[in-house]
């Protein structure tokens, strides 16, 4: 049996150490924490901050959205890829619109969308828009990918739709799929929360930045900048996990 | 019902490989198929199976069968189990008659392992499986035993001959012997 091959992209513990080193010592070395907090304030106000019941409140409410936009670009992506794949017609409908969303800076969506609705669920939209055309792509290479000779061999053995697309097209797009949530995962909390720091909803991650930045609040802004980064990999490295088990579940026999 | 075919024309851009091709194929008995390679014995078979549209020519006596194949590739699920493998193109077969099947040629404690692990000799023995396992009226295999030693070879013709005992069989092969064990009364060369 071949040996699992080490992640290479995988995070060691010693290098997050060594950064943090690095940050430290460059607090130190310019000595103004309006300019640059050290690791250790940072990791205070972090710790104050979540003691309070605003934080878990605004995490809550950034969480749901962009989460909920995240998941609602999923399934459409999939969903509009297998309709691609099955109907060229719905793939060159759909190819000048996902090339746009592509390509239409973020800031520029955030205004629009400002216009039409409530920056309240700004978040969802843009977080929606960024995923979308993600998932898509990844979604209708990897059908476009699918064995053609495993297909033919389920149509000589007459089997059905359900369970070709529960056990040989699931299996396969599944690592293009794996992959465009793993980038859009970053991307869609990335997008989302710079929405909410122009729209300002109230009571979200985006309006605390929003807040650290009016008040030169440099520890608010790195302890709220390190929750992102947390809830973001929490988040995708759970969801992945989710997905993974999921598949094996569906894959049983 | 015997499966008749009239005139087929198949070719491939400037390639021609079916020039006005005419067989009769028997039902219940084995049929060996041969030819030099490349000259369309795969293509016939595919044509066959539905798998590929003849350019001209009629095929009668194939409505309605079911059918079943080992193809020149084993063409398994390798994120799948040997088992599974074989449950997926035979849903109603029971457990017990797949673990005792594989059991028979000889990969009983590997039929719950992923496909993924097998060697190649191993995933040949479940592809052939597959295809016997299968509610099939008209079994199609093409070059069937490529890749087996002699020993497991024989191990799995005779698995074969015994069940598709009374059913179609196209059997392609380069192996007199193989058509001869598996007891090929037609022959039709291409």
């Amino acid at each position: 049996m071949p040996k699992k091959n080490k992640r290479p992209g995988k995070i060691k513990v010693w290098a997050v150490a060594v950064w943090l080193v690095i940050w430290q010592i460059c607090a130190l070395i310019i000595g103004q924490n309006i300019l640059l907090v050290s690791p250790v304030t940072a990791f205070q106000r972090l710790f104050e901050l979540a003691c309070t019941g605003e934080f878990w409140l605004s995490i809550s409410f950034s969480l749901l959205r962009i989460i909920g936009g995240f998941l609602a670009a999923c399934a459409a992506g999939i969903l509009l890829a297998a309709l691609s794949a099955k109907f060229k017609y719905v793939e060159q409908f759909l190819a000048p619109f996902m090339l746009t969303v592509k390509a239409v800076p973020v800031a520029s969506f955030v205004i629009l969308i400002l216009i039409w609705v409530s920056s309240t669920n700004l978040s969802i939209i843009i977080s929606f828009l960024i995923v979308l055309p993600v998932i898509y792509t990844n979604v209708k290479d990897g059908i476009a990918s699918c064995d053609k000779q495993l297909l033919e061999m389920a149509q000589v053995f007459r089997i059905s739709p359900m369970r070709k697309i529960r056990y040989i097209y699931i299996s396969q797009i599944m690592p293009f799929f794996r992959a465009g949530c793993s980038i859009s995962l970053g991307l869609c909390w990335k997008s989302g929360v710079a929405a909410e720091v122009i729209g300002i909803p109230k009571n979200s991650i985006g309006e605390n930045l929003y807040n650290a930045k009016i008040y030169l609040d440099t520890p608010d802004l790195f302890a709220w900048t390190v929750v992102i980064i947390l809830i973001s990999l929490i988040f995708e490295k759970l969801f992945i996990y989710l997905l993974d088990k999921g598949i094996q579940r569906l894959e049983r026999i | 019902m015997e499966v008749t075919i009239n005139h087929l024309f198949k070719s491939f851009g400037e390639h021609t490989v079916l020039n006005d091709f005419n067989a009769c194929i028997p039902a219940g008995q084995v049929t060996l198929l041969t030819a030099p390679s490349g000259k369309g014995k795969t293509t016939l078979l595919r044509i066959l199976m539905g798998l590929e549209k003849a350019d001209s020519g009629e095929i009668s006596g194939l409505e309605g069968l079911k059918q079943s194949v080992v193809f020149q590739e084993d063409r398994l699920c390798e994120n799948l189990s040997a088992f599974s493998n074989i449950k997926l193109a035979s849903p109603q077969l029971k457990n017990e008659m797949i673990e005792e099947a594989l059991a028979k040629v000889g990969l009983a404690e590997y039929a719950h392992s992923p496909i993924s692990k097998f060697s190649g000799g191993m995933k040949r023995r479940v592809a052939i499986l597959r295809a016997l396992l299968a509610d099939y009226d008209i079994l199609f295999l093409d070059e069937p035993f490529k890749g087996l030693d002699a020993e497991t070879k024989a191990l799995v013709m005779s698995d074969v001959k015994q069940r598709s005992q009374g059913k179609t069989v196209i059997l392609v092969t380069h192996d007199p012997t193989e058509a001869e064990i598996l007891g090929a009364v037609y022959t039709i060369e291409l």
